[in-house]
C-alpha cells in the first residue's frame, strides 16, 4: 500500500484510509458466514467466467439433430437442449457476457452517480432542487421501459448495453450519494475546510468522498445485483444477448417450452444465475453490516 | 398543513410534467417516427411526406408536445401507429387486467408482509427470523422470471395443481382470470412481501430499542401492550412509504411476470409496442405508468403526514 499511495494522493493529504481500510473491511466481511459464503460464490463465478473457455467439453454452438433434448448422461452431464447443444457447456459459458457487461457498467454508474450526488449535495440551492426533480422524473419510469426503448433503437450489443445500464443505474446513486452528503455537509469540518479557503473539488476529494465512500460501496454491490437482474431479464425477454451466444436468461427462455419433459435445460441456468445473484447479495449484506449501514432502509428502486 | 399538502401536490404535478417532457423528447430524439413504423419499407419520398402531413408530424415539435400533453390531460391518448386505433380504447382492458393483478397481489402481500415483518423484528435472530429474512433476500434478488419459471415447473408441471399460463382473452371479465391468476399473484406478492418485510423488520427493531419502550418496560407495562400500543404505531409509519415504492417497483417487475405467464396486461402491451416500434403507444403507456408512480408516492406522503402528528406540526412550523 505504501508504495502505491504517493502517486495517487498528494503528499499533504492525511494518511489515506482507502486501501488499509479496504483490507480491514474485507477481513470483517470474510469473518461473517454470509460474507464468506457470498464472496466465495462471487469469486467462483468470476474465475469460472474468466477460465471456462479453456475447459468446456463441447463447442457451444454445434447443433446436433440426433441429440435433441437428451437427458443427462455420461457424455452430456446436464443433457442437451432443443437444438442438440450440450447444456453443461452453455451453462459454464453463460455468465461471461453478463459479468462483463455488469462488471464494467457498475463502477461507471457508481462513479458518475456518486460524483453528481456529492456535487449537488454540496452546492445545494436551486440547481439541486431542479436536478432532484429531474432525477425523480427519471425514476418514475420503469427501468424496463427506458432500457428497451434505447435497445430497440440502437441494438443490443455490449457497446449499447454498458452505457445504457451505467447511465440509468447511476441515477438512483445520485439520490443516495446526495442524501449521504447532506448528512456530512453541515458538520464542522466542512465549514473548517471552507474557512481554510479550499476549493469545491478539494473539499469533495478530501472531506466528502472519504465520508460517503462506505455508503457508495454498499450501493455499488446492490447496483451490481440489480443490474444483473436487469441484464438477464432483458436476455430472457429476447432483447439482450443475441443467439447463439450462451446466456443464462436466454437459455431459460429457450428451454421453458420443453420444461415438462426436459427440465434439465431450465435447472442448470437457473441454479447458475441464482447462485451468482445470491452470492452478490450475501456479500453486499455482510459489507453493509461491516460498515455499519442499514441496508433494509434503502428504497427498492 | 394544508399549504404543505398543496405544495406536495404541486411538486407531484411538476414531476409528471417533467416526465411527459422527457418521454416526448426521448421519443423525438430516436431515429424514425410513427410514419416510418407505419409505412415500413415504403417510408420514403412522397409517401412519407403525405403520411407525416396526415399525422401532423410536419409541424414543430413544441406545438405537437403541447397538443399531445393537452389531449392526454383530457384522456385522449392519440392513435396507435400500427392499427390506427384509439390508444385509450386499446389500453383500457389491459389496464384493468394489470390493476386486477396488482390489487390481488397487494391485498394478499401487504398484510402478510407486515405481520411477518413484526414477528421477525420482535424475535430477532431466532430461527423464525433467520428463515424469513433469508427467504426475503432470495425472493427480492432472484429475477422474477427465474422464480416464476421454477414455480411453474413445481406447481404446474410436476404437481399439476395450478395452470402455468393464462389463456383468457384480454377483454374477459375479472372473474374469468381465476385460477390462472394465482401463480402470477404468488410471484408478484412474494417479491413485494420481501421488500416490505425487511423494512418493517428493521423499523420494529429500531423502535423497540427506543428509550420510551425501555421506560414502559421498567414501569411494568405488559409486553403485548408495549408492542401494540407503543411500538407498532411508530414502527408501521415508514411502511407506508415502502408500500408505495413497492407498488412503483411493481409497475416494472410486472412486465416480466406478464410475459412469463402470458398475462394480457399493460406490461405485455408495452413490450409488444416497443417491438413493433409503435411509438405513440409507448409514449402513452410511459405516461400512464409514470403518473401512477407519482400518484402512489404522493398518496403515501400525504398518508404519512396525516398519520404522524410530529411531522404535521413540524411542517406547520416550516410553513
Amino acid at each position: 500500500m505504501s508504495d502505491l499511495s504517493p502517486n495517487l494522493i498528494p503528499a499533504e493529504t492525511p494518511a489515506p484510509k482507502y486501501l488499509s481500510g479496504l483490507r480491514t473491511v474485507l477481513r470483517d466481511v470474510m469473518s461473517r458466514p454470509s460474507g464468506a459464503i457470498g464472496l466465495s460464490l462471487v469469486v467462483f463465478h468470476v474465475l469460472l467466467a474468466l477460465t471456462s473457455p479453456l475447459y468446456v467439453p463441447y463447442d457451444f454452438k454445434t447443433m446436433n439433430s440426433m441429440l435433441m433434448l437428451m437427458p443427462p448422461s455420461s457424455e452430456h452431464w446436464l443433457g442437451t437442449d432443443h437444438l442438440g447443444r450440450d447444456v453443461l457447456t452453455r451453462v459454464l459459458l453463460g455468465g461471461r457476457e453478463a459479468l462483463l457487461v455488469t462488471g464494467v457498467a457498475t463502477p461507471i454508474a457508481v462513479v458518475w452517480g456518486g460524483f453528481m450526488g456529492i456535487l449537488f449535495g454540496l452546492v445545494g440551492g436551486r440547481i439541486d432542487e431542479v436536478l432532484m426533480r429531474v432525477v425523480d422524473a427519471f425514476l418514475s419510469l420503469p427501468w424496463i421501459l427506458k432500457m428497451l426503448v434505447l435497445i430497440v433503437t440502437f441494438g443490443s450489443g455490449i457497446e449499447v448495453l454498458i452505457p445504457t445500464l451505467a447511465f440509468f443505474y447511476g441515477i438512483p446513486v445520485i439520490r443516495i450519494a446526495r442524501a449521504a452528503t447532506h448528512d456530512v455537509v453541515a458538520r464542522d469540518f466542512i465549514s473548517a475546510a471552507k474557512a481554510r479557503g479550499h476549493g469545491r473539488m478539494t473539499i469533495i476529494r478530501r472531506e466528502l468522498v472519504p465520508n460517503v465512500l462506505d455508503t457508495l460501496m454498499v450501493e455499488g454491490a446492490m447496483r451490481w445485483s440489480w443490474m444483473l437482474l436487469a441484464f438477464s431479464s432483458l436476455s430472457f425477454l429476447g432483447f439482450g444477448v443475441s443467439p447463439p451466444t450462451p446466456d443464462w436468461g436466454l437459455m431459460i427462455a429457450d428451454a421453458r417450452g420443453f420444461m415438462s419433459f426436459a427440465p434439465w435445460g431450465v435447472l442448470g441456468p437457473v441454479i447458475a444465475l441464482s447462485s451468482l445473484i445470491i452470492g452478490i447479495n450475501l456479500t453486499a449484506d455482510a459489507l453493509a453490516k461491516a460498515l455499519g449501514i442499514d441496508r433494509a432502509q434503502k428504497a427498492p428502486v | 398543513m394544508l399549504r404543505m399538502l398543496l405544495r406536495r401536490c404541486v411538486l407531484g404535478a411538476v414531476t409528471v410534467a417533467i416526465v411527459s417532457a422527457i418521454i416526448f423528447l426521448g421519443v423525438e430524439l430516436l431515429p424514425g417516427d410513427a410514419c416510418t413504423a407505419f409505412l415500413e419499407r415504403d417510408a420514403k419520398g412522397q409517401m412519407l411526406e403525405n403520411c407525416r402531413k396526415d399525422f401532423g408530424l410536419d409541424r414543430p415539435a413544441l406545438t405537437r408536445y403541447f397538443e399531445w400533453a393537452g389531449n392526454a390531460l383530457q384522456g385522449d391518448l392519440g392513435m396507435s401507429a400500427s392499427g390506427r386505433k384509439s390508444i385509450a380504447e386499446l389500453v383500457g382492458h389491459r389496464m384493468k387486467n394489470s390493476l386486477l393483478l396488482a390489487a390481488v397481489s397487494l391485498s394478499v402481500g401487504v398484510p402478510m408482509a407486515i405481520f411477518l415483518g413484526v414477528i421477525t423484528g420482535l424475535w430477532r435472530d431466532r430461527p423464525i427470523d433467520l428463515f424469513f429474512s433469508t427467504a426475503a433476500i432470495l425472493a427480492m434478488t432472484i429475477p422474477e422470471f427465474v422464480s416464476a419459471t421454477v414455480l411453474i415447473l413445481i406447481f404446474s408441471v410436476w404437481l399439476g395443481w395450478l395452470p402455468g399460463i393464462v389463456v383468457t382473452s384480454a377483454s374477459a371479465p375479472a372473474s374469468e382470470f381465476f385460477p390462472e391468476i394465482l401463480l402470477p399473484v404468488f410471484v408478484l406478492a412474494m417479491v413485494m412481501m420481501a421488500h416490505i418485510l425487511r423494512m418493517v423488520r428493521s423499523s420494529v427493531i429500531e423502535v423497540m430499542a427506543g428509550d420510551y419502550i425501555q421506560m414502559a418496560t421498567l414501569k411494568g407495562v405488559p409486553y403485548w401492550r408495549i408492542v401494540f400500543s407503543h411500538a407498532l404505531p411508530n414502527a408501521l409509519l415508514p411502511a407506508i412509504n415502502v408500500v408505495a415504492l413497492t407498488i412503483a417497483w411493481l409497475l416494472g417487475g410486472v412486465v416480466v411476470i406478464e410475459v412469463v405467464f402470458n398475462y394480457p396486461g399493460l406490461g405485455r402491451m408495452m413490450i409488444d409496442a416497443i417491438s413493433d416500434r409503435d411509438l405513440p403507444v409507448v409514449q402513452a403507456i410511459a405516461l400512464i405508468v409514470a403518473s401512477v408512480y407519482v400518484g402512489v408516492n404522493l398518496t403515501a406522503d400525504i398518508l404519512t403526514m396525516v398519520a404522524n402528528p410530529r411531522l404535521r406540526t413540524l411542517n406547520m412550523r416550516r410553513g
